[in-house]
């Protein structure tokens, strides 16, 4: 491949992948039978000639090869007040991807749509998010492969074989255990984003064991752990006992090594955790709910409707967004459900393939967002210039119609 | 006076400047805005200071993989530090520096030291870094 003999864009990838493996100290490459590429998500004059380079250099992806997020809603974009020079290159973007043979799944909740990875599976995955629930809890095998990086791993299908793609680097590190926290608190999806910021900050790239949490644990509450998890850190695999695959018991989960250290994790630090996720504060003025960071589900879907209901037809506010990002896979199962009535009479905003980071649909004049995700909540500070506070849907919800925010008081522990 | 504190470079390459030094690992996209130079994160120390031209000394990267992209957008628009130095390996961080390298003939050199090496550079040090990972440090005047 080095010679060129696979043609120039083959040559190219080989070549990074090269010198990555240098990086990593790998002695030999693998192969890999999937890819989600990370590589389309930002818009960039860089990434563009980037992925425009290995177009015209004949590049043509060797495995199914899935799409994360690109940085416009190709359907929407006029609506939502994308300036055109800014969605012409998008879809230049767009384009050299599927061009090169990728499937246009446009999420970054891959595992949630099309072409799930199966346990074991080794795969070259990008989006930290997806990496982390990849290899946790599907038990597929990748490293936390940086956007090119995924493009060179799908074009010549191999990787340097080293990190989780191993068994023996799997195993567990670190110890979080549970003590003392409400049972009805394994229920509420915040404490799940709670413990991803605590377990992000505490471990940073370690692999965590958690102890303690409930097996009827959900795939979103999973996500939204992991999400927050990447950000906070740079997680890319957890165990959870009786609950990720590769963590049936305790010594599972450390492959029979004992824990370089055990943490006890109880309601205080989350508690603290917790206060540390929003810089706004109660009774602020709302701008705008955005919702689906990673991409809204369609169970998602379906609590939001709920709580939208139990506003019992009052109104969003004047002046409050609603957003809600999704996948066209969600999307089109919601299209078929009985929700879209009441999501379009609240004035919901779906949008679609993209993410508010990465695409210019949020004014900058929007002070105070709501949302329910940790990762969100992590970013938009510094990637919006705005306040950001985190509560549950029907929060949300509650909020939207009010015009200012709203939560309801979470307890912590079990007294 | 003059130490030397010898690291692996991951990206090797000569480069000098002064060093801005951080306790907190950085995820460059979401955190670093490759336009300004400047640390955006709101909960790192080093939030609202530019790196541009500098070492930044950090402890290791995390969050989005997207920072490989960032920091080749930093180096096409001259926004780059001079030189990364990290306590463990930055795999994202690499990658965007082989591709600015591979693409604009332009990268940022990254080396590892070990951590209590790191711990002993101070901002406002001045840093020249060999190819080889050898790290010549001029200390800044204190006191």
């Amino acid at each position: 491949m080095l010679q060129g003999e696979f043609g120039g864009a083959a040559k190219f990838a080989m070549s990074i992948l090269i010198r990555m493996a240098d990086v990593y100290e790998a002695t030999e490459l693998m192969d890999i039978t999937q890819a989600h590429i990370d590589s389309c998500a930002l818009l960039s004059d860089s990434n563009l000639e980037f992925a425009e380079m290995l177009v015209s250099r004949g590049g043509h992806v060797s495995v199914p090869t899935t799409l994360n997020m690109i940085p416009l809603d190709l359907q929407n974009w006029e609506r939502l007040g994308v300036p055109l020079g800014f969605a012409v290159k998008a879809q230049r973007l767009a384009k050299a991807y599927t061009d090169m043979g990728c499937i246009p799944t446009w999420t970054c909740a891959p595992y949630q749509g099309y072409l799930t990875p199966r346990f074991g599976q080794q795969i070259a995955w990008g989006e930290s998010n997806a990496i982390v629930y990849a290899n946790s809890v599907l038990g597929a095998r990748t490293n936390r492969y940086g956007d090119f990086l995924d493009i060179c791993a799908a074009i010549t299908g191999r990787v340097p074989k080293v990190g989780l793609h191993l068994e023996e680097n799997r195993r567990g590190q670190i110890l979080l255990r549970l003590v003392g926290i409400s049972p009805l608190l394994f229920k509420n999806d915040l404490f799940y984003v709670a413990l991803g910021q605590l377990m992000g900050n505490i471990t940073q790239n370690r692999i965590p064991v958690i102890e303690g949490l409930t097996e009827n644990v959900t795939g979103d509450q999973l996500k939204a752990l992991g999400a927050a998890a990447a950000s906070f850190g740079a997680v890319a695999l957890f165990h959870a006992v009786g609950v990720t695959p590769e963590a049936n018991t305790l010594e599972e989960a450390f492959q029979g090594y004992a824990p370089e250290k055990t943490i006890e994790i109880g309601p205080s630090d989350l508690q603290k955790a917790w206060n540390d996720l929003s810089t706004g504060v109660e009774g602020t003025k709302l701008g705008a709910v955005v919702l689906g960071c990673p991409h809204f589900s369609f169970d998602e879907f379906r609590r939001l409707t709920q709580a939208i209901e139990e506003a019992k037809g009052h109104p969003r506010a004047p002046g409050v967004r609603f957003v809600v990002l999704t996948s066209q896979t969600s999307y089109a199962l919601l299209q078929r459900s009985d929700f879209m009535n009441t999501l379009t009479e609240f004035g919901v905003e779906i949008v679609l393939d993209t993410c508010p980071f990465h695409s210019p649909f949020i004014s900058p004049q929007t002070k105070t967002i709501m949302t329910n995700s940790g990762k969100f909540a992590y970013y938009a500070p510094g990637e919006l210039s705005s306040h950001v506070v985190v509560g549950s849907i029907p929060d949300c919800v509650r909020s939207a119609v009010a015009g200012t925010v709203i939560r309801e008081e979470l307890r912590w522990s079990v007294s | 006076m003059e130490r030397i504190l010898v690291g692996r470079p991951i990206v090797a390459g000569r480069a000098e400047g002064e060093a801005i030094v951080s306790r907190e690992p950085l995820s460059f996209w979401g955190g670093f805005d490759p336009k300004t130079g400047a640390i955006i994160d709101r909960y790192h120390d080093r939030c609202g200071e530019s790196i541009e031209g500098k070492v930044f000394v950090f402890p290791q990267e995390k969050g989005s993989c997207t920072g490989s992209a960032v920091l080749l957008e930093s180096v096409r628009l001259g926004k780059a530090p001079a030189a990364i130095i990290s306590a463990e390996v930055t795999p994202i961080l690499a990658l965007g520096s082989i591709v600015a390298d591979q693409l604009y003939d332009k990268y940022v050199p990254i080396l590892v030291l070990p951590r209590e090496n790191c711990e002993a550079i101070h901002d406002g040090d001045y840093l020249l870094i060999q190819a080889d990972g050898k790290v010549r440090v001029n200390s800044a005047k204190r006191g």
